[in-house]
C-alpha cells in the first residue's frame, strides 16, 4: 500500500462540518490517544513469562477513554438506515421486524454463558431447544431430517449440496456431475455447485419467469438421454422473480425419475410459511435463512443462519452434529453415531444465539401467525405490483399474481435516460431504503421489491407515492442530470466505487 | 399477532384493489393439494409465555457464572464491557442490511473498516477481510486459497490442531495429511502447511521454524489462532502468508459455540485471491472520504460459479462487537488483557502442579495447558461438573484418555481454582 494510494486519507482530515444532528467522525487511528484505555485492568505482575517466546513488540492500536469510544460508535451508527427506521422493500433479503424479545431471550446466561464442549448433561436446556427447533423447522418444512449447523444461507446450500453429493457417492452414482440451475438463480447456487465440484447448467427461463417443463426436460437430457449425469437440481421457489414455479411438482417428478435431487434454496421461504410445505412439491434438500424467514437481524451483514431440512432418504448423509433424544436425555449426533454422514462443517454446532431468536419469533407466531406471516407477505407485494405496474414496466405481472415479492424494470424510464440505479437513489433522497436492484439478472434493470408482512397498508402507500413520484419526475425535462445528482441530503453523495477497486485501500495506515 | 400490522379492513381494501375477492385467489399457481395442510404445531403466544418456556430451557444449563470454570479449547470465558452490548443492540448497526447502499450504510462500512485495521494490526499482515463464519470455516477458506494460489492439491497441517477445524477443514478439502514439522519438511509440492498458535494444547508454536519449512517445500504458511488475546502477549505471526482463526474471545460471549467470528488476513499480494467481503476506502461526488464493500468481482453475485468462494454473509455484527471492545481496549487494555490471562494461567499452573496426582504436560503456554490425571479425563470432568466445576477439555477421542486441556482468563479468581484443587483432591482420593 503506497503513500500515494492513501491519499484520501491525508487530504480528508475530518474537519468539524457538523451540523444539525448530523456529525463528522474520523477514524479511532485518527484521535489522539489517551493516557488510560477504555477498560480498568490490574497492572501485570511483571512475572517472567512461561510463553516461550519474547513479549510482543507495539501493535499500533489506538487508545480512546469509554465516553470517546461510545460517542464513535453512536455518531457512526446515525450514518445506517435499518428496518426500526422504516421501510426496506429489499427483494430476496425479507427484511422484516426483529423483535427484541427474541435479543433478550439470546442472552439468558443459560443461553449465552454456556459452551459449546461442556458435558451433555450440563446443557440439556439447550440442546432440548435445538431439538424443538429441528422439529419446527421439518413439521414446517415437510422435511424431517434438519442440522442446524450451517452459519447462513449460502453455507446451507453447501450443506445441502454436499448431502447430494454424499448421497450419489455412497451410492455408486459418481458419474452424476451436473448441476441444473435457472438462470434466475441466486449468485450463490451455482457458486455452491462449482465448490463442490459439480459442473453447472443453467437453464433459460427469461420469456416467462419461470421454469417451462419444455426447457427443464431440454437441460435434463442434453448429454444423457436418460438424465444419468444429473446430480440434482438447485431452485428457488418461489423463484427470484417473485412467481411461482407452477410446473415445480411435474418437474421435480422428471428429476426423480432420472435419479437427481432437488435443492429448494429457501431464501423466499417467507412467501410459503405456515401455508405450503416444500415437501409437497418434491423437494429433497432445502436450506432455511433464520435471519430472512424467522426474523433473527441482519446486524449490518450477518451473523445468518442456514439450517438444512431434508427427507428421511437423504438425512442420514447430512452433516454432524444434530440433536437427538434418548428417552429423557439429549445428545449430539456425531460421525461415530452416523458413519454415512459428509462430517462436520462447522465448528461447534452452529450458530446457537440464533437458533434461540428464531425459536422464540416462531413459539411467538404459532402456526396461526405464521400462516398470517406469509398471506400478508404475499397480500403486500402484490398491492404494490398492481399499484405500480402502470408506472413501471412490470415483465410478468399480466400472468397473474406474484408471490411475496413484486417485479419491475427500468424500461420505460430507460427511455429518458433514468436508470434503476438512479431510482434507487432517488428514493434514498425520499427516506426510503431501495429495493435489490439488477437482481435476478435475467432481464435488464430489474428492481425486485419484498414488502414483508411487518408494513401497513399506510406505510406500503407511502412507497407507493413516492414511487409514483419518481416515475413522474423521470418523465420531466432533464430528468437525466437531476437523477444523478441523487442522494442529496444523505451523509455520503454517491461514492466512486470505481475508485475503490482501482486502488484497494483496504485498512488505515501511518 | 403483535408483529403483524395490517388491519382486516386494510386487507379487505387491498384484495379489492388487486382485483381478487380472497387472498387464497394471489396463490393460484400453486397446486390444490399442496394448499391446506394443517400443521402440528401450536398456536400463537405472548411475550410472557414465550419468556417462560425459554427460561425454563435455559436453567437447565449450567452457565459459567454458576460456578468455577476452566474450559476453553477454542471457545473462551472473557468479560464483556456493557457498552459492547449496549452499541450492538443499536437499531441502526443491529437491524440494517448488508451495506450494499452505501449512502445510507456509512456507520456499518467505516466500521468493517476498523475491523479490518485491526484484524490486519494483531496479526501483522498487511490486509484482512470484512470477517468469516467462524474460526474453522476460515481456516478450511485458508486451505482452498492456497490451492488457488499455488496451484497445487496436498494440505499439510500440523498435528496439534484443533479437532473440530481439522474435521471442517476435512469435510471442504478431502485428505488433509498431519505431520509435525520434520515430516513436513519432507513432504512433496504441498499447498500449504497451517498451524495453530498456541496449538490444541496450549503451546505457541514457532514461526521462524515452520517458515523455513515452507520456504524449502513453496508451500504457503497458514497461522490459524483461536485464541486472539494470545495476540497481546505473543509475537505477531507477521511471517506468516495467511492468518486466520476465531475472535469471539472479544467481545462475543460464547453462546454454545456461535455466533462466533472468524477472521482472515493476508499479504497484499494475495488480495484478489481472497474469499470473503471487503470494505475499502474511497470518496463521494463531494470529494468526502466515505467507504465501499469493494472488489465484488471475486465474489458470488457476480462472478457465480467462477467466485473465490460461494460466502455471501460475513458475521457483521459480531465483527461490530469486537471493534468496540478493541476500541475500549486499545494498545494498553489488549496487551494487559493478555498479560493478565496469562498470570491467571500460570498461578493455576502452580496451583495444579502442587498436586501430587497432576502433571503438567506443557513447558509453555499462553492461557491453556494440559494436565495429565491418574484417572480418564472425562470421568474426572463429569465428576467435578456433578460438583458445579467445568474443569476442561478431556483430550483424545478415546474415553480412557488421561489428558485434560485446562484454561485460565481474567474470570479465574483465586477461589476459583482453590475450589477446583479441593474439588480434585476429593475426586482422586
Amino acid at each position: 500500500m503506497t503513500a500515494e494510494k492513501m491519499d484520501i486519507t491525508e487530504n480528508n482530515a475530518m474537519t468539524d462540518t457538523n451540523h444539525g444532528l448530523h456529525y463528522e467522525e474520523n477514524l479511532l487511528w485518527e484521535k489522539e490517544r489517551t493516557d488510560h484505555p477504555g477498560v480498568d485492568l490490574p497492572e501485570p505482575a511483571n512475572t517472567p513469562l512461561r510463553t516461550g517466546t519474547p513479549a510482543r513488540a507495539d501493535i499500533g492500536l489506538p487508545q480512546v477513554s469509554e465516553p470517546q469510544a461510545l460517542r464513535h460508535f453512536v455518531r457512526m451508527s446515525t450514518w445506517n438506515y435499518s428496518i426500526d427506521h422504516g421501510f426496506f422493500p429489499l427483494g430476496s433479503c425479507t427484511m422484516k421486524h426483529n423483535p427484541r424479545l427474541n435479543e433478550k431471550m439470546a442472552r439468558l446466561p443459560g443461553f449465552a454463558a454456556i459452551h459449546p464442549l461442556q458435558p451433555e448433561s450440563t446443557v440439556q436446556g439447550a440442546l432440548a431447544l435445538m431439538y424443538e427447533l429441528q422439529n419446527w423447522l421439518g413439521e414446517l418444512t415437510g422435511l424431517p431430517g434438519v442440522c442446524l449447523s450451517p452459519a447462513a444461507g449460502a453455507h446451507g446450500e453447501l450443506a445441502g449440496v454436499m448431502t447430494i453429493a454424499r448421497a450419489h457417492d455412497l451410492n455408486g452414482q459418481t458419474q452424476r456431475k451436473i448441476i441444473l440451475t435457472p438462470d434466475s438463480s441466486h449468485g450463490t447456487n451455482p457458486a455452491t455447485a462449482a465448490t463442490c465440484g459439480f459442473d453447472v447448467r443453467s437453464i433459460p427461463t427469461k420469456d416467462t419467469g419461470t421454469l417451462t417443463i419444455e426447457a427443464f426436460k431440454e437441460a435434463l437430457y442434453k448429454t444423457d438421454p436418460k438424465g444419468a449425469d444429473i446430480a440434482g437440481m438447485m431452485v428457488t421457489n418461489p423463484n427470484t422473480c417473485g412467481l411461482f414455479e407452477k410446473d415445480i411438482a411435474a418437474i421435480a417428478d422428471l428429476l426423480h425419475e432420472a435419479g437427481g435431487y432437488f435443492y429448494m434454496d429457501g431464501a423466499n421461504f417467507n412467501a410459503l410459511v405456515g401455508k405450503i410445505r416444500p415437501a409437497d412439491f418434491g423437494v429433497d434438500v432445502m436450506h432455511i435463512n433464520l435471519h430472512k424467514t424467522f426474523s433473527t437481524p441482519h446486524g449490518g451483514g450477518g451473523p445468518g443462519s442456514g439450517p438444512i431440512c431434508c427427507t428421511p432418504e437423504l438425512a442420514k448423509y447430512m452433516p454432524v452434529p444434530t440433536v437427538i433424544k434418548h428417552a429423557e436425555s439429549y445428545a449430539l449426533e456425531t460421525e461415530t453415531d452416523r458413519p454415512e454422514s459428509l462430517g462436520c462443517l462447522k465448528g461447534f454446532h452452529g450458530q446457537f444465539g440464533m437458533h434461540v431468536r428464531a425459536l422464540a419469533y416462531m413459539m411467538s407466531h404459532g402456526a396461526d401467525g405464521l400462516k398470517q406471516v406469509s398471506e400478508d407477505a404475499v397480500l403486500n407485494a402484490n398491492y404494490i405490483l398492481r399499484e405500480l405496474e402502470n408506472d413501471f414496466h412490470a415483465p410478468y405481472a399480466h400472468q397473474g399474481p406474484c408471490m411475496h415479492e413484486a417485479l419491475l424494470t427500468d424500461k420505460i424510464q430507460k427511455e429518458s435516460g433514468v436508470q434503476t440505479l438512479d431510482m434507487a437513489k432517488a428514493l434514498i433522497e425520499k427516506g426510503f431504503h431501495p429495493m435489490t436492484v439488477y437482481f435476478p439478472l435475467v432481464l435488464a434493470g430489474t428492481m425486485l421489491i419484498e414488502p414483508t408482512e411487518t408494513e401497513s397498508k399506510d406505510s406500503l402507500d407511502r412507497f407507493i407515492t413516492a414511487m409514483k413520484e419518481i416515475a413522474a419526475e423521470a418523465r420531466e425535462a432533464e430528468a437525466e442530470e437531476r437523477f444523478h445528482t441523487y442522494p442529496q441530503t444523505t451523509p455520503r453523495r454517491r461514492l466512486d466505487e470505481v475508485k475503490a477497486a482501482r486502488n484497494p485501500v483496504l485498512r488505515w495506515k501511518d | 399477532m403483535r408483529y403483524l400490522p395490517q388491519t382486516q379492513s386494510a386487507r379487505g381494501q387491498m384484495l379489492e384493489k388487486i382485483g381478487v375477492s380472497s387472498v387464497e385467489d394471489l396463490y393460484k399457481d400453486v397446486p390444490r393439494g399442496e394448499m391446506g395442510h394443517t400443521f402440528n404445531l401450536p398456536g400463537h403466544q405472548g411475550e410472557l409465555e414465550v419468556e417462560r418456556a425459554l427460561n425454563a430451557y435455559a436453567n437447565q444449563n449450567h452457565a459459567a457464572p454458576d460456578g468455577p470454570f476452566f474450559l476453553g479449547a477454542g471457545t473462551y470465558y472473557h468479560h464483556i464491557p456493557a457498552s459492547v452490548d449496549y452499541i450492538i443492540q443499536r437499531s441502526e448497526f443491529l437491524t440494517a442490511y448488508t451495506p450494499y447502499q452505501p449512502e445510507i450504510a456509512q456507520g456499518t462500512l467505516q466500521a468493517i473498516f476498523e475491523f479490518q485495521t485491526f484484524i490486519a494490526q494483531l496479526t501483522g499482515q498487511d490486509i484482512a477481510n470484512a470477517s468469516m463464519y467462524d474460526g474453522a470455516t476460515a481456516t478450511a477458506e485458508a486451505a482452498m486459497m492456497a490451492r488457488r494460489v499455488t496451484k497445487r492439491r496436498k494440505i499439510v497441517a500440523a498435528t496439534a490442531l484443533h479437532p473440530d477445524y481439522a474435521a471442517v477443514l476435512e469435510t471442504y478439502v478431502g485428505e488433509v495429511i498431519y505431520h509435525d514439522i520434520e515430516e513436513a519438511a519432507a513432504e512433496e509440492e504441498p499447498a500449504c502447511i497451517i498451524i495453530q498458535s498456541p496449538n490444541f494444547t496450549g503451546q505457541p508454536e514457532n514461526y521462524e521454524d515452520w517458515r523455513a519449512v515452507c520456504d524449502k517445500t513453496g508451500a504457503l504458511l497458514i497461522v490459524v489462532v483461536n485464541e486472539i488475546v494470545s495476540l497481546g502477549l505473543l509475537p505477531a505471526p507477521s511471517m506468516a502468508d495467511i492468518v486466520c482463526g476465531e475472535a469471539q474471545s472479544i467481545g462475543l460471549p460464547m453462546s454454545f459455540g456461535g455466533p462466533h467470528l472468524g477472521f482472515f488476513a493476508c499479504k497484499e499480494q494475495y488480495l484478489r485471491q481472497m474469499p470473503g467481503r471487503l470494505c475499502g476506502m474511497t470518496e463521494d461526488a463531494d470529494g468526502k472520504r466515505g467507504f465501499v464493500l469493494t472488489l465484488s468481482t471475486r465474489e458470488q453475485h457476480i462472478r457465480r460459479d467462477k467466485a473465490t468462494s460461494n460466502i455471501c454473509t460475513n458475521q457483521g455484527l459480531c465483527a461490530l462487537a469486537f471493534t468496540v471492545h478493541m476500541s475500549l481496549l486499545g494498545e494498553e487494555g489488549f496487551k494487559r488483557l493478555a498479560c493478565l490471562n496469562h498470570e491467571r494461567a500460570c498461578a493455576l499452573v502452580d496451583a495444579l502442579s502442587a498436586l501430587k496426582e497432576v502433571k503438567i504436560r506443557n513447558d509453555a503456554y499462553f492461557n491453556e495447558f494440559v494436565i495429565e490425571l491418574p484417572r480418564p479425563a472425562s470421568e474426572i470432568v463429569e465428576k467435578l461438573a456433578a460438583k458445579g466445576i467445568i474443569a476442561g477439555y478431556p483430550l483424545g477421542t478415546d474415553s480412557t484418555c488421561r489428558q485434560l486441556l485446562v484454561t485460565a482468563t481474567e474470570m479465574t479468581t483465586d477461589e476459583d481454582i482453590t475450589a477446583l484443587t479441593t474439588a480434585l483432591k476429593e475426586v482422586l482420593a
